[in-house]
């Protein structure tokens, strides 16, 4: 399916989650793979880092230009800065319209409230709090205590491990949810892409004549799968190769209703298409969905 | 196609196609972008859509057009149901009314944070004044900072009247990355482990201060180290206190959730303990303003404890006396 600037990416399959919305509604939204949220967590730790390096080559150039005067206030600044970056990276980035960070954006993610409602700024920072607890503290402490030579086997593996069992977290329950997400009642998933509004539907100018058997062959999941057949083939070529899906897809019906007429393969699928199509929705208007060639 | 979708769709086509230029511009710049008449046909046309694809998941067969729909209204459910926030309202209320009024929601859990704080500083002052070794077992020689049972007098009252020129900066950088500020977050981040890593950590950092006044009580400077550390000290100990306290409530609610699902309980208690830490933050961040400025400037024990004294006052007025302001 081709997206807003037009790709057609291939879709890795996430975990399909229903999201009510207030107006009782139920969106298909997916939860991401565990490898795209520590992706994109490591991503963000990268751009902090880096956000970090070039502030402080900033401040040492100030600092160095004016030659050093108000030396403490440069100091001041630089701890209030990577301090407010630090804290409230993840706050503020999650709490904007897209309610992501850019290492989640990256992977094409975002938070949303677990139970449909508003999203509101306090579970953000919530969830964003917990993350000192997993995460930063144990191994700031690990850090300062090896910094100090105090660090020995026990403290690494206590601070390590604590880590990794917050890591493992959302591996035990059923929709991912970190310990922050559990608190805050929010979870991660994989943010809507923009579609193309609507690709032209599939209209077609031949009109073929088909029986009511021969148009009841097939069910819904035949029908979509003729449609992106058709969708991906480009119409009007006179010469097909031999493996085209097209051409096998044509022949394949063409037997199977016994269609003994001479059209082009892809004017003949795009009413056979419109046909059944037209066929099977007058059906779902009586209540009658049928799924596949073998729902009767 | 039936002509009954054909006309479904085309009637329609014309909204969604509106609806997707203005998720699209709110996803890229914010909603401040829009002009009043978006905003307000923008959740109009929001649930038309996902009326739409209710229709279209029921009675259509185009994939298409259901995959479209599907994005479509999920993009502008985002959009509709994004996090709210304007800066300065958002600041306006937090400090008016949030703050005060979450802290106020925890008194129960303050009460019982204070006593397991006074509690573990009357242990620690006890403890040392009978028995000095016990000095070195409640506080480690890297937070003593030349402070033990061997400095003379001379040096301790040093420390309480140090007229050295960093201390503004040191105050700081202690404020960022002090112990007290780590033991503040701790003890609220503890709490998510029923609370009892929480109530170990307010008695072991006033088992620390109970020592200490109890070294400096040995050399009759007992009345200076108040002032010394009370002049920021009423501000950061009631941080740490409602720091706990947040932390125990957020234990509560995961042992005791009542009638509602723990989960959901855990939510509400987070929220309010998430505004309360908020505030733990400013603070500490004020706590540690007063401990470089008065320390530099006050040296005065009766004007320290003044200034302490006004400054508890302040706090425990902001926090439980705007209420009743607002009702009446």
């Amino acid at each position: 399916m081709a997206d807003a600037v037009g790709r057609h990416t291939l879709h890795v399959p996430g975990h399909a989650r229903q999201l009510i919305t207030p107006e009782g509604v139920a969106l298909r939204l997916e939860l991401p793979l565990a490898g795209e949220r520590i992706g994109a967590f490591l991503t963000d730790l990268a751009l902090i880092v880096a956000t970090l390096v070039l502030f402080s080559i900033a401040v040492a150039l100030i600092a160095w230009a004016t030659g050093g005067v108000g030396g403490e206030a440069y100091v001041v600044i630089w701890l209030l800065g990577a301090f407010v970056l630090r804290a409230f990276w993840f706050t503020l980035f999650e709490a904007s319209p897209r309610g992501a960070t850019p290492g989640k954006r990256w992977f094409r993610l975002r938070v949303a409230a677990h139970d449909g409602q508003r999203l509101s700024i306090d579970a953000v920072i919530a969830r964003n709090l917990l993350r000192e607890l997993e995460f930063f503290l144990p191994l700031s402490a690990l850090a300062y205590r090896a910094h100090d030579g105090a660090a020995d086997a026990a403290t690494a593996l206590l601070a390590l491990g604590w880590t990794l069992i917050f890591l493992l977290f959302p591996l035990f329950n059923r929709d991912r949810l970190r310990a922050g997400d559990l608190i805050a009642g929010t979870w991660v998933v994989r943010a809507p892409r923009a579609l193309l509004a609507s690709d032209a539907s599939l209209t077609t100018a031949t009109t073929l004549d088909f029986s009511d058997a021969q148009l009841d062959i097939y069910g819904v999941f035949e029908l979509q799968t003729l449609e992106d057949v058709l969708r991906r083939a480009t119409p009007g070529a006179m010469r097909r190769r031999e493996d085209d899906p097209l051409a096998v897809v044509a022949a394949a019906v063409r037997t199977r209703i016994g269609w003994t007429g001479r059209e082009d393969d892809h004017a003949f699928l795009a009413a056979y298409y419109a046909a059944v199509r037209a066929r099977l929705e007058r059906q779902l208007l009586f209540g009658k969905r049928r799924r596949d060639k073998l729902d009767r | 196609m039936t002509q009954s979708l054909r006309s479904f769709r085309a009637e329609r086509e014309r909204d969604w196609v509106r609806l997707d230029a203005l998720v699209t511009q709110v996803e890229r710049g914010g909603v401040r972008k829009l002009s009043d008449d978006d905003l307000l046909t923008l959740p109009a046309l929001y649930r038309a859509t996902l009326s739409a694809l209710s229709v279209a998941r029921e009675t259509s067969l185009d994939r298409a057009l259901t995959l479209y729909l599907e994005a479509l209204s999920a993009r502008a459910y985002f959009v509709v149901y994004g996090v709210r926030t304007s800066a300065t309202s958002r600041l306006r209320s937090f400090f008016l009314d949030a703050w005060p009024r979450a802290v106020r929601t925890l008194w129960p859990e303050t009460l019982i944070a204070a006593a397991l704080l006074f509690g573990g500083a009357l242990t620690g002052y006890l403890l040392v004044a009978h028995d000095p070794s016990w000095y070195t077992a409640l506080i480690p020689p890297e937070m003593a900072g030349g402070r033990t049972p061997a400095s003379s007098t001379a040096s301790l009252r040093e420390t309480l009247y140090d007229t050295g020129s960093h201390n503004f900066l040191a105050a700081f950088a202690a404020f960022l990355f002090t112990n007290n500020a780590r033991v503040a977050i701790l003890a609220f981040a503890l709490g998510f482990a029923f609370g009892l890593p929480t109530a170990l950590l307010l008695v072991s950092t006033g088992a620390m201060g109970g020592a200490l006044v109890a070294l400096f009580a040995q050399h009759g400077l007992g009345v200076a180290l108040g002032g010394w550390l009370l002049i920021h000290g009423t501000t950061e100990l009631f941080a740490i206190v409602i720091a706990g306290a947040a932390g125990f409530h957020v234990g509560k609610a995961l042992v005791l959730p009542g009638r509602v699902a723990r989960t959901t309980a855990a939510a509400v208690a987070g929220r309010t303990a998430a505004t309360a830490m908020a505030g733990v933050i400013v603070m500490l961040a004020v706590a540690g303003m007063l401990e470089g400025i008065g320390r530099q400037v006050i040296h005065g024990d009766a004007v320290r404890y003044a200034v302490a004294a006004a400054v508890l006052i302040g706090w425990l007025g902001y926090f439980y006396g705007t209420g009743r302001r607002g009702h009446g």
